[in-house]
């Protein structure tokens, strides 16, 4: 995989990772051609897209575009069950996920990103591995938290704010255990 | 304190909400952030975003820049860096604080340090280099959380230049008892293998070693790995052949924990993998391929559940079906599978089809005649994607019947594309198209027209070159080819008459040389017409100045009679005082050669394009010049390496960095050498006193691909007869497409969206049975392959006839002897594969490709029979290339044995070592064994021929070719004939071109029996580098100099062989024992050692004990000689 970008309806940025070296340049570029690409798309069309010599897999699930760079030789499907993957591990994590999560932990997205491809690659495809990984450091930590005094901890929650699009769960509670 | 204050307070309110509020807790960010966000959300307009953020910005810099930050309060900063990157905005100030916090923070603030450098940086980033540190560190930490992070982050990015560092510490986690350690260890060591592949070289046992591991996700992770690798050297690897499939056995037979299941579906990423690295395995090998038909078999017959999933599956098993050596079932089982992703209503289904279509029509193009109306659908689909790849896939099944059509629908498809990258390849392809089968010459040029304007200037440039050439060299008739420029003369004087001013600038250039070339053809043309019309040209504000260039070249062409003149006279006024100098040299020769019309027709002699011109690229007729200037005491001339070898020498200097601004000797410009005529194009216009290339550039530059031409400082030089065979071009027989009225009617077709038809099914049979003519019947797809009955016209020639002829007669051979009916099917099969490419393959290189399957596929089944037959199994075991030969079973008892074949050895040679014989390859006539004899001085290799038949070989012809090596043959003349039962033995000398740790040498053996065709048989060796290294002796001060003046190094630490105080020495004795090094000195803790490649190629080596370990530099003037030779040390201390 080249890279990996993941943008609201709103063609606001929300996740990106390149696994290949890329200027700054280059990299605004591409996602901003990309985001107007795939925008442009109805729904029922291909989830695939030449662009350039690269394949571009992408997938929506509720406001958040999901969107794959994978070279021509690559496996279009499995590709689009890797973006899948990905999206079932965040809703592991956050239960219910929806683009607000992804908005104000992007970094956490992230850190499950990384335990799931690296550089580029599957790394570990089992879903308990994954989430296993990211609890163990997340517990470090919760228990480093723990022994602050309460006063130093910065805050913890937001207030959600209220707008409608961000806060549909990205995967509906059907197409959990059964996506199509 | 204020501070502090301010953030209790806003924590407040959500720690008092935190009871009532369950779901918060996975909303823990950073009030900052939050307030960011939040703020940013409310914003109205881009501008109002940009201020925030700007002013966001401004006090993460202030913040991060203060001694008080806490590293604490350094990662909410970088959290809110990151996101004002991700928004677009730079906040590069942030970089090194990144890096800072990832090496001074606790776990959690350094996860998000990594993760910040991860994000900001790439590979390049030259403050990458300061991360190395704490990399190092975390390897070696205890907590195995910050272990994993360095990983991570190592898996990502590192600095190429410092794997060495950490390369041991990564290696040494292959063993540790997590197997998350172990697999992020192992992905790091994939990341080095793809960005510096020599400095892993030695750990392939230890990845055989993650294959077998006990996880299976330390397992898949090796995967990556060895795809990798077997990609790049299938050979290497068969072994492992029979472990992958039963790996996949186990995968597919659920063997696996249920947490790797996907949708129920077995570890479908572990499957994938396996699946493509058993194709690149079996690709081209028969018997590799027999082992792995079980499980693919099973693999299909499991993947069943209707999901993506089992769809990725099955995609992968069909391209492994159709990659490896086929199997009859099996791929009528493929395309019952691909009809299934074609037919499919789900459109991501039917894009897959296509794409699985488009890959395995090569070999079966009936496989789109069964599928032809959903083809036909998805032309017309409103997906331009879908669209796309049908259109790619005709461009797979086209031949002289339905080039009209298809290529109407590629240009229809480019008339409404909007991307640049689709137009120029498919652009490419209708000119590619076009030329191999074009039914006749208004076609051929009215589909060129269209691919020169809408091509427009994004087009690759050898579209047009390769246009012109193909007019300018014609064909073997002489009234086809005056057909061919008129029309095309015709054709463009209409165009300028039309609007020229919206064609491109490319198309102009090419119609502007056409014109200056053959306008003279059309006798009712006057010469000072089409003047006027190019003249229109130069008025134009578009016209580009390169454009303007190649019209003037046209004009000094052109310039007869008084009209011209004029015109002329009045263009070059106009432009001899242009700004631009190329211009104005052009108006200045125009200017005088239309004064002039004797030394006109003596520069630009009509017709001349035709005849091939010499360019002498050693520039040898300034010999005379040089020598003057020599003897006037001038310097002689030094190449620039041996410039900046001797001055490094002189100023003991390393003079490294100002390598490049050397001035570039002429001879590496030789023009002969360039591909790109364009280029040329530059230089001509640039050489302003040589005015005999320049006037004629513009034809130079269109064909000098194979093409020589002479001059010299006397203008033209005796025009000799071209050495080389220039491409001919086949006789075109006049052909009419039958589907011609479909070019008629582009302009209905034309129309984005087809209006719904009364009739619209009989409209697309119409369309089918013109589209998938040619295909329809096997008898036609014969037809096709006779040259003689091909209506192709324009097809060139093979560039090497001897090689296509070799592989159809060997398609014979197997035809008469193959003594099964299995046999017979595949070779059937593959002779079919192979005639059908000659209408359905795009390019001369995967014909060729396909005929060296089928090599390779008789070779295998050569070697099967043999080794049923048992006689002398051993000596064919290890042969890794195909045997191209008869595959009639042949009894011959007695075959010669290493001992006999080394007394065969030359007398001079018997006195040096000599390695093992090895056999190359064997046939029922011939046997080839060869081995390699280290001289001082140089290393010989030693080619045996045996004749294992009963009659005398004649006509033996061997030739060898390399890439790595430098060939040349010892023995004053090569063997010819070999008497019956007898040896016969060739010498050849080798260096070293390009150093590598194995380099190989391949080679051909061509003979005739006495009754019987000619046989040949391919075969190659392989040597280690080591071969070529012997002591380099020199004192101690050479090699100081020596040492500062070379320019590529590489640095490892080594094991150092355990002798107490001599340890050094001990190590250094092992090394040069083992790889023939010299021990130039050795001081306390150091040791200098001096090596050289055959012939005078220096390598040095500087050692010196540290902390237990070797560490050891290595320098040579020659690239890649020091890692091979780091490689090799390493090995030798491992062994020892």
């Amino acid at each position: 995989m080249q890279f990996m970008l993941l943008f609201s309806r709103q063609g606001k940025l929300r996740l990106q990772k390149w696994y290949v070296p890329l200027s700054d340049k280059e990299r605004k570029k591409i996602s901003r051609d990309l985001v107007q690409t795939i925008l442009a798309r109805k729904p029922k069309m291909c989830s695939f897209l030449e662009w350039r010599d690269l394949k571009i897999v992408y997938k929506r699930y509720a406001s958040l575009y999901f969107c794959c760079a994978v070279e021509d030789q690559d496996n279009e499907l499995i590709t689009l069950e890797i973006i899948h993957r990905y999206v079932e591990l965040l809703d592991k994590y956050f239960g219910s996920v929806c683009e607000l999560d992804i908005i104000f932990n992007f970094e956490k997205a992230y850190f499950i990103l990384d335990e799931f491809l690296l550089g580029g690659e599957a790394q570990e495809t089992s879903k308990k591995n994954v989430l296993k990984a990211i609890e163990q450091a997340d517990l470090l930590q919760e228990m480093r938290s723990f022994l602050q005094p309460v006063w130093l901890s910065v805050s913890t929650s937001a207030p959600r704010p209220v707008s409608a699009s961000v806060q549909i769960p990205i995967i509906p509670p059907i197409a959990v255990s059964r996506p199509g | 304190m204020s501070d502090v204050v301010e953030k209790t307070l806003t924590a407040l309110p959500s720690l008092l909400s935190l009871d009532s509020q369950p779901g918060s807790a996975k909303l823990s960010s950073t009030s900052k952030l939050g307030n960011l966000v939040r703020g940013i959300t409310e914003l109205t307009s881009k501008h109002e975003e940009e201020k925030l953020i700007q002013r966001e910005l401004a006090s993460i810099k202030e913040q991060v820049s203060s001694p008080n930050t806490s590293m604490r309060q350094m990662k909410e900063l970088m959290v809110r860096a990151i996101y004002c990157e991700m928004l677009g905005y730079e906040a590069s100030f942030s970089y090194i604080h990144a890096i800072k916090l990832a090496q001074q923070g606790t776990a959690l603030e350094k996860r998000v340090g990594y993760l910040a450098v991860s994000l900001f940086l790439n590979e390049s980033h030259e403050l990458l280099l300061l991360l190395v540190n704490t990399v190092l560190k975390d390897l070696q930490s205890t907590n195995l959380i910050e272990v994993c992070m360095a990983l991570t982050v190592v898996s990502q990015m590192f600095p190429k230049d410092m794997i060495p560092a950490i390369l041991p510490l990564v290696e040494e986690k292959l063993n540790h008892q997590k197997e998350i350690i172990r697999r992020k260890a192992v992905l790091a060591l994939y990341k080095f293998y793809l960005i510096a592949p020599n400095q892993v070289q030695h750990i392939h046992n230890k990845f055989r070693k993650a294959l077998c591991d006990k996880d299976p996700g330390v397992m898949t992770a090796s995967l990556h790995i060895y795809l990798q690798m077997i990609q790049e050297n299938p050979e290497g690897y068969k072994d492992l052949t029979a472990s992958f499939v039963t790996i996949l056995k186990q995968v597919v037979g659920g063997k696996l924990p249920m947490d790797f299941n996907y949708h129920s579906v077995p570890a479908p990423w572990l499957q994938i993998q396996l699946l493509r690295i058993l194709s690149a395995l079996g690709k081209n090998d028969q018997s590799t391929s027999e082992i792995m038909y079980d499980v693919l078999d099973e693999s299909l017959r499991r993947a069943e559940m209707n999901h993506n999933i089992t769809y990725a599956i099955l995609y992968e098993c069909v391209k492994c079906i159709y990659t490896i050596h086929p199997k009859s079932d099996l791929l009528e089982k493929a395309a019952k599978c691909i009809g299934n992703f074609v037919l499919s209503p789900k459109i991501n289904l039917k894009y897959l089809g296509l794409k699985a279509l488009t890959y395995v029509v090569q070999q079966d193009p009936k496989l789109a005649l069964q599928h032809q109306m959903t083809i036909i659908e998805c032309l017309d689909h409103p997906d331009l994607i879908i669209k796309r790849e049908t259109l790619e896939l005709l461009f797979r099944i086209t031949n002289a019947q339905n080039v009209t059509v298809i290529v109407e629908k590629m240009l229809d498809f480019l008339r409404v594309s909007t991307d640049d990258y689709t137009t120029i390849d498919l652009v490419g392809k209708v000119a590619e198209l076009a030329e191999k089968y074009a039914p006749d010459n208004e076609w051929f040029i009215e589909t060129m027209n269209t691919v020169f304007s809408v091509g427009g200037d994004m087009m690759q440039p050898d579209i047009p070159n390769s246009f012109l050439k193909l007019l300018s060299e014609g064909f073997d008739s002489v009234e086809e080819d005056r057909k061919l420029r008129l029309f095309a003369v015709d054709s463009y004087v209409s165009l300028l008459q039309g609007e020229p001013g919206k064609l491109p600038q490319r198309f102009l250039q090419v119609i502007s040389w056409v014109l200056g070339e053959y306008s003279h053809l059309r006798a009712e043309l006057q010469p000072s017409t089409v003047m006027r019309l190019l003249s229109k040209l130069l008025d134009t504000k578009n016209t580009s100045s390169e454009t303007k260039t190649w019209v003037l070249m046209t004009m000094t062409k052109l310039c007869e009679g008084a009209a011209g003149v004029s015109v002329a006279q009045e263009v070059s006024e106009a432009y001899s005082s242009s700004l631009d100098t190329v211009l104005r040299q052009r108006a200045q020769e125009l200017q005088h050669l239309s004064q002039d019309s004797e030394l006109r027709a003596r520069v630009v002699p009509r017709d001349a394009g035709l005849e091939p011109l010499e360019v002498d690229s050693s520039l040898s007729f300034l010999d005379g010049f040089v020598s003057e200037a020599l003897a006037a005491g001038a310097a002689p001339y030094k190449p620039p390496h041996q410039r900046q070898e001797e001055l490094a020498q002189a100023k003991a200097l390393s003079l490294e960095p100002y390598g490049l601004s050397l001035p570039i000797s002429i001879s590496s410009c030789s023009i002969a050498d360039r591909q790109s005529p364009t280029l040329l194009s530059m230089s001509s216009g640039l050489s302003g006193d040589s005015t005999d290339l320049s006037h004629k550039g513009g034809s130079t530059t269109l064909k000098l691909d194979g093409v020589k031409r002479v001059w010299g400082k006397e203008g033209y030089l005796a025009q000799r007869e071209p050495v080389e065979e220039t491409a001919q071009v086949e006789v075109p027989s006049p052909f009419r497409s039958p589907s011609q009225q479909a070019e008629a009617d582009s302009s209905h077709s034309q129309t984005p969206t087809p209006v719904p038809t009364p009739e619209p099914t009989q409209e697309r049979q119409q369309l089918a049975s013109s589209l998938f003519v040619g295909l329809s019947s096997q008898s036609s797809v014969c037809l096709m392959g006779k040259s003689e009955s091909a209506p192709q016209r324009f097809k060139r020639k093979a560039k090497s006839p001897s090689s296509s002829s070799g592989a159809s007669e060997q398609i014979s051979n197997s035809l008469v002897s193959a003594p099964s009916t299995v046999d017979n099917l595949l070779c059937d099969n593959l002779l079919d594969a192979n005639i059908s490419s000659e209408l359905a393959v795009s390019s001369p290189t995967q014909t060729s490709r396909l005929s060296q399957s089928l090599t390779t596929a008789n070779g295998t089944c050569d070697v099967e029979l043999t080794n049923t037959k048992g006689s002398n199994p051993s000596l064919i075991r290890d042969i890794s290339v195909a045997v191209a030969a008869d595959s009639t079973p042949h009894e011959d008892p007695d075959k010669p044995k290493d001992l006999c074949l080394s007394s065969h050895l030359p007398a001079e040679l018997s006195g040096f070592s000599h390695s093992e014989i090895t056999p190359l390859c064997s046939n029922q006539s011939l046997d080839l064994s060869a081995c390699h004899v280290q001289q001082k001085d140089s290393l010989v290799l030693v080619v045996f021929i045996y004749n294992s038949s009963y009659s005398d070989i004649q006509q033996i012809l061997l030739e060898l070719d390399s890439d790595d090596l430098e060939v040349s043959g010892v023995c004053g003349s090569p063997v010819q004939e070999v008497g019956s039962q007898s040896v016969a033995v060739c010498q050849y000398s080798l260096s070293v071109k390009r150093p590598s740790v194995h380099v190989e040498v391949g080679g051909m053996v061509s003979y005739q029996l006495p009754v019987g065709t000619p046989q040949s048989a391919q075969f190659s060796y392989r040597l280690p580098l080591t071969s070529f290294i012997r002591p380099l002796t020199l004192s101690t001060e050479e090699y100081g100099t020596m040492w500062l003046a070379f320019s590529h190094d590489t640095k490892q630490n080594l094991t150092l062989i355990n002798a107490g105080h001599e340890s050094l020495a001990a190590t250094l004795n092992v090394l040069k024992k083992k790889l023939q090094l010299h021990i130039v000195e050795i001081i306390g803790l150091e040791g200098i050692v001096a090596c050289r490649l055959l012939q005078d190629q220096p390598c040095l080596m500087h050692c010196r004990v540290h902390a237990g370990t070797l560490a050891v530099w290595l320098r040579s003037p020659v690239p890649d000689l020091p890692d091979c030779l780091m490689y090799y040390c390493q090995r030798a201390l491992q062994e020892h």
